[in-house]
C-alpha cells in the first residue's frame, strides 16, 4: 500500500520540519544556553550563541542567595501530595463509573467535568478567606487541599476513560472464577489498571507542578512553590538574565523530563481517551 | 448490567468524590454570591453591611469591566484560532515521512511543560524586551528601531506567548487524531480522483473534526483562566490594556482589597464562564461518547 | 450433579421485559444449547444461570439447591466467554490456575490440575507465554482450560465459537464436543449459529423474543418444528416456506419443504421453474429455482454432478410425506 517515498521529498520534509521545530523550541533552548553565561555575557550585544566562557556560577548563586532547594521542595510536595490525595479520591469512583455504570453515570461525568468550568477567580475571594481565617495562608496544606479539588475532575475522567477500555468480561470471569471483590481488584484489576493510573499520575503531577492561579494568589514565601518563586523575579530590580535563567531551568527541567517519557499517553490522558 | 451487591458497593465508591467536588462547587460559590452583596473592605475592620446589588453596578459600570471582558474574549479567541490553525498545518507536516520524526515531536511539545510564569518571564524579558531582548537585537542587526512589545501591543504579546505554550499541545492532538485516519479512504479519494487539496478539505478536514472539538474545549477551559502570563509581564497593563477577567477580579480583592466587588466580578466570570460552558458542552457531548 | 431447573425464570430491564416467565430444566450431563437470532435473549438467559445478571422473578435450582441469590462464585459453574476474557498480564499457566488459588488450593495440587488441562488441551508448549501472543484458537482453549480444571458443576458457554475463522471453528466444535464425551459434565451452550446447535447439541432449546419457541432434540426439531419460526431457522440451507394459494392445496396456511425433499427433473414434476443461481459445492448443489409461483425463490438440493445452469428449464416434485404444514397462527398442523 505505501508507495516509495523519494528520498528528496523525504529531505525537503526534514528540513521544514527541523527548521520550525527548533524555532518552536528556541526559547527553551537559550533559556537553557544563557543560564551557562556570565551576566555580562547574557546581555552581549550581538547576543552570544555558542561561543562564550560556560559557567556554573549562576546555579549556585541562585541556590544561596534565594533558598532554591525550599522552592523545589513545596513544589514537590504540593505536586505529588495533591496528585496521591487525589488518586485516592478518584480511584475508586472512576472504577465504579466504568464498571457498574448507572443511568446518572453519564450526567454524573458531564458533571464533574463542568465544576472544572468554573473559573478559579469566582472564587477567589471566599477561599482566600477561609485560608486566611484557618491560618493557612502561605501554607502547603491549602494548596494541597485546593489543587486535589481542581484537578479531581480531571482525574476521575482519565481514569475513567482507561478503566472503560479494560473488558467487562474480564471481571465477570474473575468472579465466575470464584474471585471475591477484593482479590478482583487485587489480582484481576489493578494489574490492568496500572498502566493507565501511572500514565494519569505523571500528567496530574505535570498539572499541578506548573499550576499557576492559586500557587500564585496564596502564597507568599514560605510555602511558595517554584511557579510563585520564578515570578518574583519579575521585580525589575531583582532581574539578571543568566540568573532568572539558571532559575528557570531547574524549573522546568523535571518536568519536561517527565512529559518527554510520558507523551505517548499525553494525548490520550489530557483528551479523557477523545483522541487516541 | 450488573447485580444488586456491586451497585450498592459502587454508590459508595462513588460518594468522596462526588461530595468533595458538591461541596468545592457550593459553598465557595454561595459564599461568593453573599460577599457580592455586602460591602466589605479587607483594611476596614467592623461590620460589613448589606448593600444589595451595589457591588455589581459598581464592577460593571467600571470602564475597566467592558475592557477586561472584550480582552477575555479576544486572549481565549486569539489563541484558539492560532493553535487550531498552525496545529492543523503541523501536524500535517510532521505525519510525511522525514528523518528524525522522534526528536521533532520531542521538540514540538517541549512548550506545553514549562510553566506559565517561566515562559512568560523568559519571552518578556529574553524576546521581547525592547533594550535587551533576542528581538530587539534582531531589529536593530537589520537597522528598525526595536518595537517595545509590552508598550505598544500588551494584549497581542500575551496571546503570542499564551499560544506558544498551548500550540503543541493542539499539534499533538490534531497529528494523533491525524494518524488515526484510514489509510485506503485517502487512497480511494485519490482512485476517485481527488486532488490533495480537495483530499484534504474533504476527506482529512472532517476527519480532524473531532480533534479539533476536543482541542477548543480543552483549551477554553484553561484560556478563560489565564492569570500567571499576564501577572508576571504586564500586570494588566499599560492601564487596563491586557487586564483580563480573572485579573480584573484579582486585581479588586487582593490588590485593591475590596471583598465586595472583587466577589461580584467573581460572580460575572462564573456566569460567562457557563455561558460559553453551554456551547461547547453541547458541542462536545455529542463528540465525546461517555 | 449438575441438573440446573429454572422455574418461572424472568429479567426485566427497567420496564422492557427481556425473558418473560420461563420454565426449563437441562438435565445432568446433558449438552444444552440456546439458540436463537441476535437479540432474542439466549445469553442474558446465560448470564442469568452464571449469575451475572440477576433474575427479576423466579428460582434457579442448581444441584438441587436453590442458587437464585447466590452470587456466581457460589454456584460451582465454569463459564468460557465470546471475547475469552483471558487475563492479559497472566501467563497461560496463572490464568489456568486462577480460579483454583482463588479457591485456596495448595500449589502442588494447582500445578498438577493445570499440567493436566494443559496436556488435554495441547497447551504444554505455550504455558509460559501471555494471551497476547497466542492464536484465537489457542486463546479458546486456555479459556475452555482455566474453566475444566475447578471441575464445575456444569460449563456455561457464550459464543465461544464466533470469534474464530471458519475452519478453526470446525475444529474447536469437534474439541469441545469431544470433551463433553470425556467429561460427561452437563455443559450450557449459546450461538446463534444453527449449524453449531445441531452438530452439538444433545437438547436444542430455540429461542425468540425472551420466549422458548421450542425445545427438543436436534432431530425432533428437524423433522417436526413446532411453528414456522423453528421450521426457517433449523436447517441449511433454509426450508422453502410457501404462503397462499400454494399453501391452501395442501389443507394449510403455511407449508415448508426442506431443499434435500424435493425431487428434480427435467422432463416433468408438480411444478415448472428456471434455475436462477446453481451453487456448486461439488458434493451437492443447491438451485435456486424462480417462477414457480410459489415463492421467489425455492431452494432445491440436488446431487453434485448435475449439470444445471443459470437459465435451465426444471421441473420440481415435494416428497408429499415431508411436507410441514402450519395453521394461520404459524403452529404446526398434525
Amino acid at each position: 500500500m505505501a508507495r516509495a517515498v523519494t528520498n528528496r521529498r523525504k529531505l525537503v520534509f526534514t528540513l521544514v520540519a527541523w527548521t520550525l521545530a527548533l524555532l518552536i523550541f528556541f526559547p527553551i533552548l537559550w533559556t537553557v544556553l544563557t543560564s551557562f553565561k556570565s551576566e555580562a555575557d547574557a546581555i552581549a550585544s550581538p547576543p552570544k550563541f555558542l561561543f562564550f566562557d560556560w559557567t556554573l556560577e549562576n546555579y549556585t548563586t541562585v541556590q544561596e542567595r534565594s533558598d532554591y532547594a525550599r522552592h523545589f521542595w513545596n513544589s514537590v510536595v504540593i505536586s505529588l501530595g495533591s496528585t496521591f490525595l487525589g488518586l485516592l479520591i478518584a480511584t475508586p469512583a472512576a472504577w465504579s463509573m466504568a464498571f457498574v455504570p448507572g443511568k446518572r453515570t453519564r450526567d454524573l461525568l458531564m458533571w464533574m467535568l463542568s465544576t472544572k468550568m468554573m473559573p478559579a477567580v469566582g472564587v477567589l475571594v471566599p477561599i482566600y478567606l477561609i485560608c486566611r481565617d484557618l491560618g493557612l495562608l502561605d501554607s502547603r496544606t491549602a494548596l494541597v487541599v485546593i489543587l486535589t479539588l481542581i484537578n479531581l475532575p480531571i482525574i476521575v475522567w482519565m481514569l475513567y476513560s482507561y478503566f472503560k477500555e479494560i473488558p467487562g468480561e474480564i471481571l465477570e470471569a474473575a468472579r465466575m472464577d470464584g474471585a471475591s471483590l477484593r482479590s478482583e481488584i487485587l489480582y484481576v484489576l489493578a494489574p490492568m489498571a496500572v498502566p493507565g493510573i501511572a500514565s494519569t499520575l505523571l500528567l496530574n503531577i505535570i498539572l499541578a507542578w506548573n499550576e499557576a492561579f492559586w500557587t500564585l494568589a496564596l502564597t507568599a514565601a514560605k510555602a511558595a512553590p517554584l511557579t510563585a518563586f520564578i515570578a518574583s523575579y519579575s521585580s525589575p530590580e531583582g532581574l539578571f538574565y543568566a540568573k532568572l535563567s539558571a532559575a528557570s531551568t531547574m524549573a522546568i527541567a523535571p518536568i519536561l523530563v517527565m512529559g518527554w517519557f510520558s507523551q505517548k499517553q499525553l494525548v490520550r490522558g489530557l483528551t479523557f481517551g477523545a483522541v487516541k | 448490567m450488573s447485580t444488586q451487591a456491586s451497585r450498592a458497593a459502587a454508590r459508595l465508591m462513588l460518594s468522596p468524590a462526588v461530595i468533595l467536588l458538591l461541596m468545592w462547587m457550593i459553598v465557595p460559590l454561595a459564599m461568593t454570591l453573599w460577599f457580592s452583596t455586602l460591602r466589605y473592605r479587607l483594611l476596614q475592620p467592623g461590620a460589613h453591611p448589606f448593600v444589595g446589588l451595589r457591588n455589581y453596578v459598581f464592577f460593571v459600570t467600571d470602564p475597566a469591566f467592558s475592557t477586561a471582558i472584550v480582552n477575555t474574549l479576544i486572549l481565549v479567541g486569539g489563541v484558539l484560532v492560532i493553535t487550531v490553525v498552525l496545529g492543523i498545518l503541523l501536524a500535517l507536516l510532521l505525519d510525511q515521512p522525514m528523518w528524525g520524526q522522534g526528536v521533532v515531536r520531542l521538540l514540538v511539545i517541549a512548550p506545553f511543560f514549562v510553566m506559565p510564569t517561566v515562559s512568560a518571564l523568559v519571552w518578556k524579558n529574553m524576546f521581547m524586551s525592547p533594550t535587551s531582548g533576542l528581538f530587539a537585537e534582531l531589529s536593530k542587526a537589520v537597522g528598525l528601531v526595536p518595537f517595545d512589545f509590552f508598550g505598544q501591543a500588551p494584549l497581542a504579546s500575551v496571546i503570542a506567548i499564551v499560544a506558544w505554550q498551548w500550540l503543541p499541545f493542539a499539534t499533538l492532538i490534531l497529528l494523533t487524531a491525524l494518524q488515526s485516519l484510514d489509510r485506503e479512504q485517502l487512497e480511494a479519494a485519490e482512485m476517485d480522483g481527488a486532488p490533495p487539496l480537495k483530499r484534504f478539505w474533504f476527506i482529512i478536514l472532517p476527519h480532524l473534526a473531532r480533534g479539533v472539538t476536543v482541542v477548543i474545549l480543552i483549551q477554553t477551559i484553561f484560556l478563560l483562566s489565564v492569570f500567571a502570563e499576564i501577572r508576571v509581564t504586564t500586570n494588566g497593563g499599560p492601564g487596563v490594556a491586557s487586564t483580563n477577567l480573572p485579573f480584573l477580579v484579582y486585581a479588586r480583592s487582593l490588590l485593591q482589597f475590596d471583598v465586595g466587588a472583587g466577589a461580584a466580578g467573581g460572580v460575572v466570570a462564573i456566569i460567562l464562564a457557563n455561558i460559553v460552558a453551554i456551547f461547547l458542552m453541547r458541542a462536545v457531548g455529542k463528540n465525546l461518547d461517555a | 450433579m449438575g441438573m440446573i431447573e429454572l422455574s418461572k425464570v424472568t429479567k426485566r430491564f427497567g420496564y422492557v421485559e427481556v425473558v418473560p416467565p420461563l420454565d426449563l430444566t437441562i438435565e445432568d450431563g446433558e449438552f444444552c444449547v440456546f439458540v436463537g437470532p441476535s437479540g432474542c435473549g439466549k445469553s442474558t438467559l446465560l448470564r442469568l444461570i452464571a449469575g451475572l445478571e440477576d433474575v427479576s422473578g423466579g428460582r434457579i435450582v442448581i444441584d438441587g439447591a436453590d442458587a437464585t441469590a447466590a452470587p456466581p462464585a457460589k454456584r460451582r459453574l465454569a463459564m468460557v466467554f465470546q471475547s475469552y476474557a483471558l487475563y492479559p498480564h497472566m501467563t497461560v499457566r496463572k490464568n489456568i490456575a486462577f480460579p483454583l488459588r482463588m479457591a485456596g488450593m495448595p500449589p502442588e495440587e494447582q500445578a498438577r490440575r493445570v499440567d493436566a488441562a494443559a496436556k488435554v488441551l495441547n497447551l504444554t508448549p505455550y504455558l509460559d507465554r501471555r494471551p497476547g501472543q497466542l492464536s484465537g484458537g489457542q486463546r479458546q482453549r486456555v479459556a475452555i482450560g482455566r474453566a475444566i480444571v475447578r471441575e464445575p458443576e456444569a460449563f456455561l458457554f457464550d459464543e465461544p465459537l464466533s470469534n474464530l475463522d471458519a475452519a478453526l471453528r470446525v475444529g474447536m466444535r469437534l474439541e469441545i464436543s469431544e470433551l463433553h464425551e470425556r467429561l460427561r459434565t452437563t455443559m450450557v451452550y449459546v450461538t446463534h449459529d444453527q449449524v453449531e446447535a445441531m452438530t452439538m447439541a444433545d437438547k436444542i432449546v430455540v429461542l425468540n423474543a425472551g420466549r422458548i419457541e421450542q425445545v427438543g432434540s436436534p432431530l425432533d426439531l428437524y423433522k417436526a418444528p413446532k411453528n414456522v419460526f423453528v421450521a426457517g431457522f433449523i436447517g441449511s440451507p433454509k426450508m422453502n416456506l410457501v404462503s397462499g394459494e400454494g399453501a391452501r392445496r395442501f389443507g394449510a396456511e403455511t407449508i415448508g419443504i426442506r431443499p434435500e425433499h424435493v425431487r428434480v427433473s427435467t422432463t416433468e414434476g408438480t411444478w415448472t421453474g428456471t434455475v436462477g443461481v446453481a451453487e456448486h459445492l461439488g458434493s451437492d448443489t443447491f438451485l435456486h429455482v424462480h417462477g414457480t409461483g410459489l415463492a421467489e425463490t425455492v431452494t432445491v438440493r440436488v446431487g453434485g454432478e448435475i449439470d444445471l445452469r443459470h437459465g435451465s428449464r426444471v421441473h420440481l416434485t415435494p416428497d408429499p410425506d415431508k411436507i410441514h404444514r402450519f395453521d394461520a397462527n404459524g403452529l404446526r398442523l398434525p
